[in-house]
C-alpha cells in the first residue's frame, strides 16, 4: 500500500513536479507488480476509485489548497498523471485489446538486448579458393576462359612438351613426387604429381586451335619438406594467350593491368629477364611493394619491390609440340605468352598469413577469419 | 658467385655509372646482383651475383664485363696477352683423345724449370693479390692460384700436372672397370667403365672435368709442369661427378657447357702466371680438337634473324624509335655474335646471318637472339599494350555446379578446408570407395603420405582431430577436392566433397541450451546439396551391419548411403566408434563424402515458380504408434502413395517414446496439410482425405494413438 497523500505546502513548479513525479513512480511500481485480475481491480480502486481513489484525494486536497495562480499548473499535472494511471490500468487489463499498446505487460517482456547476438557459424571460403577466384575473375574480364587438368600428369605433359631437356634437375625425384612403379615405362608415359599447372597449356592447345585465352587455377606438388614458406602442396594460376600478333608488350600490358586489378591501381610492375624452359623471352615480374608503396619496408626487404610471377613468350618448341595435334600452332604464324603465379604467396601477402602450413591444417580458428 | 667491380671495370674501361647503378642495370638485364658490399679504400664493391643456370658464361668476371659492355655500348678489353717465346721441344707433347664423344678439345702446354711457391703479381695492374684479398680467396701457391685466377676471371677450369709423374703422354679415355684412382681430395676411388678420365700411357691421372689426381699433383719439389685446358661433354662430366658424389667448380662449369674456344686462352693465362716465378715454355701449345664437337659448339651454322620477326614477337616500345636494325646489330655484336646482312634488303626490313659465340651454347635459334635483343635493350622499355579482345569466354562445364555445392556448404556454416593430397596406405584401405584401387607414390614424403588419397575422408578426419586437439570443440569443415583411384599404370581423378561436424548447436549463444550436433543435422546439409541438382530420385539407404555394405569408417547403425537416381552418390554418418577411439576422439564425429562426379552429371535445378493457392490450407496432425522396426520412410511412402493432389505437405513433426507405449513401440506425430488450388476444401472432403491417410499408414503398421 502506498503512503497517504501528503498535504502540499509549496505550489511552485518545482515543488509540483516533484510531488507528481513521486506519485507517478508509485503508480508505475504498483502496476508493474500486478500479476492477477484481483490485483488489477485493487489497483483500479486504489488509484481511480470514485470515493477513496488516490487521484480523487489529490484533487480534493491539493487543488483546494492551491492558491489561484497555481491552480492551472496543478491541473495540467493532474491530468497528465491521470492519463498515465489510466494507461497503466489499460495495459494491466490486457494489452492491445482496446488498441492501446505499451505499458506494464510489454515491460514484463523486457529482454537483455546487450547480450551478444546468437550466431550460427557462417562458412568461410578458403583463402586459397578466394584468391584463386579473385585472380581468375580478373582474367575472365580480359576474355580468359578457365581451364583445368589432372593433378597426376605424365612426364610428357609436365616436362617434355614444356621443353624441359631430358636431364633437367626438375625431373629428378628429389624435386618431383612420382607415382610408384614407373621405372619400366617409357620416360614420356611416366606418371608424376604435376609440379606446375603449365601442362594444362599443352592439353588445352591440343584440344583447341588458336586463338586461345585461358587461365588455369590448380593444385600442384613438389617433393619439398614443409617449412614456413614451403609446402609439398601449393596452388598456381597459369595463363596462356595465343593468337596472331601477340607480343611481349601485350604480355607486359596484360600483367600490368592484372596486377593493378588485384592489388590496386597504384601498383607498378617491372620485368626482369629470367629463364623458363617453356618461354622465351622469359621474365620475372615484380610489383611495387603493396605494404610500403615502394619506399622499402621489412616485407619487401627494403627493396620496395615484391617478386610475384614468372612469364614469357611461349617458346616455339612448345608450339611445335602442340602443332603435332593442332597444325594451327605454327610458330611462324602465331605467337603467344604464358604466365604463372603462386597462389599461396599472394594469399599470404594479401591476408597477412605467415605460415604456409596454415592453409592446409583445417584449423577452425584460422579459417573463421575469412568468413 | 662474387664479382669485384674493380676487376670488372678493368675489362670494360669507361663504364659511365657508379656501382649501385651498374648493379641495377645488370639486374634488369637478367644478370642479377643480389647484394652490393662497398669495399672502401677505392676498391669498389663486391657484387653477390645470382645468375640463372642457362647463363653459365656470365658466372665470371669477364662474362659479366661483356654484359656491361653490351649495356653501355663499350669496347671489351682482350684477355690474351703475350707469352714469352717457347724453346723448341724434342717433339710436340703427345696428346690423344680416345673418347671423342666426351672430350671436344684438349690443350696441353709444357713448362719447365718453374719454381713452386708464392704467387707474385705478374703484370702491371693485375693485382692478383689485391683481387684475391678482396674476394677472400686464399693464396695457396702459384700453381693453384693461377688456375683459380683463370677460373674467377673467365670461368674456364684448368689443371696443372707435375709433368715428371706423367708416363708417356696424355690420353683422354673412358676408365676401365675397377681401375683405381686417388683423387686430389685424398679419396681412393674405384672407377666405372663410364667414367671419363685424363690418363697417361700407364694409369688414370684424374677424373676429366671433375677433379685431378693425387699422384700427379704439384708439390714444392715440382720442376716441370703440364698445363691442361680442355672442353668436356656436359653429360659425361655430370655422370662421372654424380657417380663419385663430387661437385666441383670444374664439374659445375662443364656440366652446364664450357666455352670451346676458352681453353687456349686460359692455358695462356695460367702459363703466364706460372712463368712469373721463373722457367720457360717448351714447344708450342698442343691443341687436339674433335671436329664433330667443334661443329656443335664453336663452329655452329649461322642463324637467320629478321628484324620483322623481332618486331612480331616483341611489339611496341615506350620510345617512338623502337628497336631498329642498329639496335639489333649493336646488342648482338657486343655479346660476341657476328652479323652479316643477308638476303639483300628483305621486303619487311633487315635480315642477318648471325654467327653464334662459342661461349653462348644457350643461343641456338632465332628466338634466342630476339630474347637477347629484348634483354639488353631492357624489358621495361617495352610498352604496356593489351591484345585485341579474343572470342567469348567458355565456362568450365561444372564450374557453376561446384560453386553451387560450395555455396550450400558455406551457407550451412561449414568452413572450406584444403587437406593433404596424400594419405597412408591404411587410411586408403579404410576409406577407398573401390577397395584395392589405390595409387602409391614412388618417393613419398612420409609413410603417412604414401598413397594418393582415394577419398577425402582421411584428410577430413585428420583436420577434425587437429581441431579437437587444439581444444576447438565446434568443428564444421568441408573440402572440395580431387580423389584418385586406379593403379600405377593409369590413375583416375574425380571431384569429391567431404564434410565433417563435431560439437553443438547453436554454435554460440547465451540464451539457448546447446545440444550436440547429430546425424540429422548433417543429413539436412546433404539434402540441401542434393536439392541443388535436378534428379529424379534421392534415397537414403542403410544396410544391416552383417551385410558388410556400410563402409568400415562409419557407424553401422548411424550411417546412410546416398543414392541419386539409383546410383551411389556418397556416404555419411557417425564415425565408427572404433575409428574414433583409434584417433582418440571422444566426441561423436559426423563425417561424410559425396561423389561430385555423380552429381555433376545432373543439371542444376532450375527454380520454377508455382502458383500459390489463395485458398485456406488445413492442417491435421495424426498421433501414430509404430513398431520400432517401422521407419519414417514407410510412412512417408504410404502418404506419398495416396497421390491426393490436395495433400500438399506432410512431415514428421515429432518422434517420442514413453512408458505408456508398448515394448518396442514409438510414437510419431504426423503433420499433414491439405490445400486446393481452386477452392476452399469442404469438411466431407477433408474427412475422406483423413480417412485415407489413416488407412494408408495403417497398412504399413501404424495405429492411431487413442
Ligand atoms: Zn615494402
Amino acid at each position: 500500500m502506498n503512503e497517504e497523500i501528503p498535504n502540499l505546502t509549496a505550489f511552485d513548479e518545482a515543488a509540483l513536479d516533484e510531488a507528481f513525479a513521486r506519485l507517478e513512480r508509485q503508480a508505475r511500481a504498483a502496476a508493474a507488480a500486478l500479476d492477477n485480475d484481483a490485483a488489477v481491480e485493487a489497483f483500479r480502486l486504489e488509484w481511480l476509485g470514485r470515493k477513496q481513489g488516490r487521484l480523487n484525494e489529490v484533487s480534493g486536497r491539493w487543488l483546494k489548497a492551491a492558491p489561484a495562480e497555481a491552480k492551472k499548473l496543478l491541473g495540467v499535472r493532474f491530468n497528465a498523471l491521470k492519463a498515465v494511471v489510466e494507461g497503466l490500468l489499460d495495459a494491466a487489463l490486457g494489452a492491445g485489446q482496446d488498441g492501446s499498446w505499451g505499458g506494464a505487460a510489454l515491460a514484463a517482456e523486457a529482454i537483455d538486448i546487450t547480450l551478444p547476438g546468437t550466431r550460427r557459424l557462417a562458412g568461410a571460403e578458403h583463402p586459397i579458393t578466394r584468391t584463386l577466384n579473385e585472380i581468375t575473375r580478373v582474367f575472365a574480364a580480359l576474355g580468359y576462359s578457365v581451364g583445368v587438368g589432372p593433378e597426376v600428369e605424365t612426364d610428357f605433359y609436365n616436362f617434355e612438351s614444356m621443353n624441359f631437356p631430358p636431364g633437367h634437375p626438375a625431373r629428378d625425384t628429389q624435386d618431383t613426387l612420382v607415382v610408384a612403379g614407373q621405372e619400366r615405362r617409357p620416360q614420356r608415359d611416366r606418371l608424376l604429381m604435376r609440379t606446375h599447372t603449365s601442362p594444362v597449356q599443352m592439353r588445352t592447345m591440343e584440344q583447341q586451335p588458336p586463338p586461345v585465352r585461358i587461365v588455369i587455377p590448380g593444385k600442384v606438388h613438389r617433393n619439398d619438406a614443409a617449412d614456413a614458406t614451403h609446402s609439398p602442396i601449393f596452388h598456381q594460376v597459369e595463363g596462356l594467350c595465343v593468337d596472331t600478333n601477340i607480343t611481349f608488350s601485350d604480355l607486359k600490358g596484360t600483367l600490368d593491368h592484372a596486377m593493378k586489378a588485384l592489388f590496386g591501381s597504384a601498383v607498378k610492375t617491372r620485368f626482369f629477364p629470367s629463364f623458363f624452359p617453356f618461354t622465351e623471352p622469359s621474365a620475372d615480374v615484380q610489383i611495387s611493394c603493396i605494404f610500403c608503396g615502394g619506399k622499402g619496408c621489412r616485407k619487401c626487404k627494403q627493396s620496395g619491390w615484391i617478386e610475384l610471377l614468372g612469364c614469357g613468350m611461349v617458346d616455339p618448341a612448345v608450339f611445335a609440340f602442340a602443332a603435332e595435334k593442332q597444325p594451327g600452332y605454327d610458330p611462324k604464324k602465331i605467337s603467344g605468352f604464358a604466365f604463372g603465379m603462386g597462389v599461396e604467396r599472394i594469399a599470404m601477402m594479401k591476408y597477412g598469413v605467415s605460415e604456409i602450413g596454415s592453409f592446409y591444417a583445417g584449423d577452425m580458428r584460422f579459417l573463421s577469419q575469412f568468413a | 658467385m662474387k664479382i669485384l667491380t674493380k676487376w670488372l671495370r678493368a675489362y670494360v674501361p669507361g663504364v659511365p655509372v657508379d656501382d649501385a647503378q651498374l648493379a641495377e642495370d645488370l639486374t634488369l638485364r637478367g644478370i642479377a646482383v643480389e647484394g652490393i658490399y662497398d669495399l672502401g679504400n677505392g676498391n669498389g664493391s663486391l657484387f653477390e651475383m645470382d645468375i640463372t643456370t642457362n647463363r653459365v658464361d656470365a658466372m665470371n668476371h669477364y662474362g659479366v664485363a661483356r654484359e656491361a659492355a653490351a649495356i653501355y655500348g663499350l669496347a671489351l678489353a682482350g684477355l690474351d696477352f703475350a707469352l714469352p717465346k717457347a724453346r723448341e721441344g724434342a717433339a710436340s707433347y703427345p696428346v690423344r683423345i680416345e673418347a671423342e664423344d666426351a672430350c671436344g678439345r684438349f690443350t696441353a702446354r709444357v713448362l719447365r724449370g718453374v719454381t713452386m711457391g708464392e704467387s707474385r703479381d705478374w703484370f702491371a695492374g693485375a693485382e692478383v693479390a689485391t683481387y684475391f684479398g678482396l674476394l677472400e680467396q686464399k693464396q695457396i701457391s702459384n700453381a693453384v692460384d693461377a688456375t683459380n685466377f683463370a677460373w674467377i676471371a673467365m670461368g674456364q677450369p684448368t689443371h696443372v700436372f707435375d709433368l715428371d709423374k706423367i708416363e708417356g703422354g696424355i690420353v683422354v679415355r673412358r676408365a676401365r672397370k675397377g681401375e683405381r684412382l686417388k683423387t686430389l681430395d685424398g679419396v681412393e676411388r674405384v672407377l666405372d667403365a663410364e667414367d671419363l678420365v685424363v690418363a697417361d700411357h700407364a694409369k688414370a691421372l684424374g677424373l676429366a672435368g671433375v677433379m685431378g689426381g693425387w699422384d700427379t699433383m704439384i708439390t714444392p719439389a715440382t720442376k716441370n709442369v703440364l698445363v691442361e685446358a680442355a672442353w668436356f661433354d656436359p653429360i659425361a662430366v655430370r655422370r662421372t661427378a654424380r657417380r663419385h658424389g663430387l661437385h666441383t667448380d670444374a664439374s659445375h662449369r662443364f656440366e652446364r657447357g664450357a666455352d670451346f674456344n676458352a681453353a687456349p686462352v686460359a692455358s695462356g693465362l695460367v702459363s703466364a702466371i706460372l712463368l712469373e716465378s721463373g722457367g720457360w715454355l717448351e714447344g708450342e701449345l698442343v691443341d687436339v680438337r674433335v671436329a664433330a664437337i667443334e661443329v656443335r659448339t664453336a663452329k655452329r651454322k649461322p642463324v637467320e634473324l629478321k628484324l620483322s620477326e623481332v618486331h612480331r614477337i616483341l611489339g611496341a616500345t615506350v620510345d617512338a624509335e623502337g628497336i631498329t636494325a642498329a639496335t639489333v646489330e649493336g646488342v648482338l655484336t657486343a655479346l660476341g655474335c657476328e652479323l652479316a646482312t643477308c638476303c639483300g634488303a628483305a621486303l619487311d626490313g633487315a635480315s642477318w646471318q648471325v654467327t653464334l659465340p662459342s661461349w653462348r651454347l644457350d643461343l641456338e635459334r632465332e628466338i634466342d637472339l630476339i630474347e637477347e635483343v629484348a634483354r639488353v635493350y631492357g624489358y621495361n622499355r617495352f610498352a604496356n599494350t593489351l591484345p585485341e579482345f579474343g572470342e567469348g569466354v567458355r565456362a568450365l562445364p561444372w564450374a557453376e555446379k561446384e560453386a553451387a555445392v560450395r555455396r550450400t556448404l558455406l551457407g550451412a556454416g561449414f568452413h572450406e578446408a584444403i587437406a593433404s593430397t596424400f594419405c597412408s596406405a591404411t587410411e586408403a584401405a579404410l576409406t577407398a570407395p573401390q577397395p584395392g584401387l589405390s595409387v602409391p607414390l614412388g618417393n613419398p614424403l612420409s609413410e603417412e603420405a604414401g598413397v594418393l588419397r582415394p577419398s577425402l575422408v582421411p584428410g577430413m578426419l585428420a583436420m577434425i582431430a587437429g581441431n579437437l586437439n587444439r581444444d576447438v570443440s565446434d568443428v564444421r569443415l568441408f573440402e572440395v577436392g580431387t580423389v584418385f583411384s586406379g593403379n600405377t599404370e593409369k590413375v583416375e581423378e574425380r571431384p569429391s566433397l567431404a564434410f565433417g561436424a563435431v560439437g553443438s548447436l547453436p554454435e554460440q549463444g547465451a540464451l539457448q541450451a546447446a545440444r550436440a550436433i547429430e546425424f540429422h543435422d548433417v543429413k539436412g546439409v546433404v539434402e540441401q546439396v542434393l536439392e541443388r541438382f535436378q534428379s529424379r530420385a534421392v534415397d537414403f539407404d542403410r544396410f544391416p551391419a552383417e551385410a558388410g555394405l556400410t563402409p568400415e569408417w562409419l557407424h553401422p547403425y548411424r550411417a546412410a548411403r546416398v543414392v541419386v537416381d539409383g546410383a551411389t552418390a556418397g556416404w555419411f554418418g557417425e564415425l565408427h566408434p572404433r575409428e574414433a577411439a583409434a584417433r582418440k576422439l571422444k566426441e561423436a564425429v559426423l563425417v561424410g563424402e559425396l561423389y561430385l562426379d555423380r552429381l555433376y552429371r545432373l543439371p542444376l535445378r532450375q527454380p520454377i515458380a508455382k502458383e500459390i493457392s489463395r485458398f485456406q490450407p488445413v492442417r491435421r496432425d495424426f498421433s501414430l504408434v509404430l513398431d520400432e522396426s517401422i521407419a519414417w520412410e514407410k510412412i512417408d511412402r504410404a502418404v506419398a502413395g495416396l497421390q491426393i493432389p490436395e495433400l500438399v505437405e506432410w512431415r514428421a513433426r515429432e518422434v517420442f517414446r514413453d512408458r505408456k507405449l508398448g515394448v518396442g513401440e514409438y510414437s510419431l506425430l504426423l503433420g499433414v496439410t491439405f490445400q486446393a488450388a481452386d477452392r476452399t476444401l469442404r469438411e466431407e472432403e477433408l474427412q475422406s482425405f483423413q480417412a485415407r491417410v489413416v488407412e494408408a499408414v495403417g497398412k504399413v503398421g501404424a495405429r492411431l494413438r487413442s
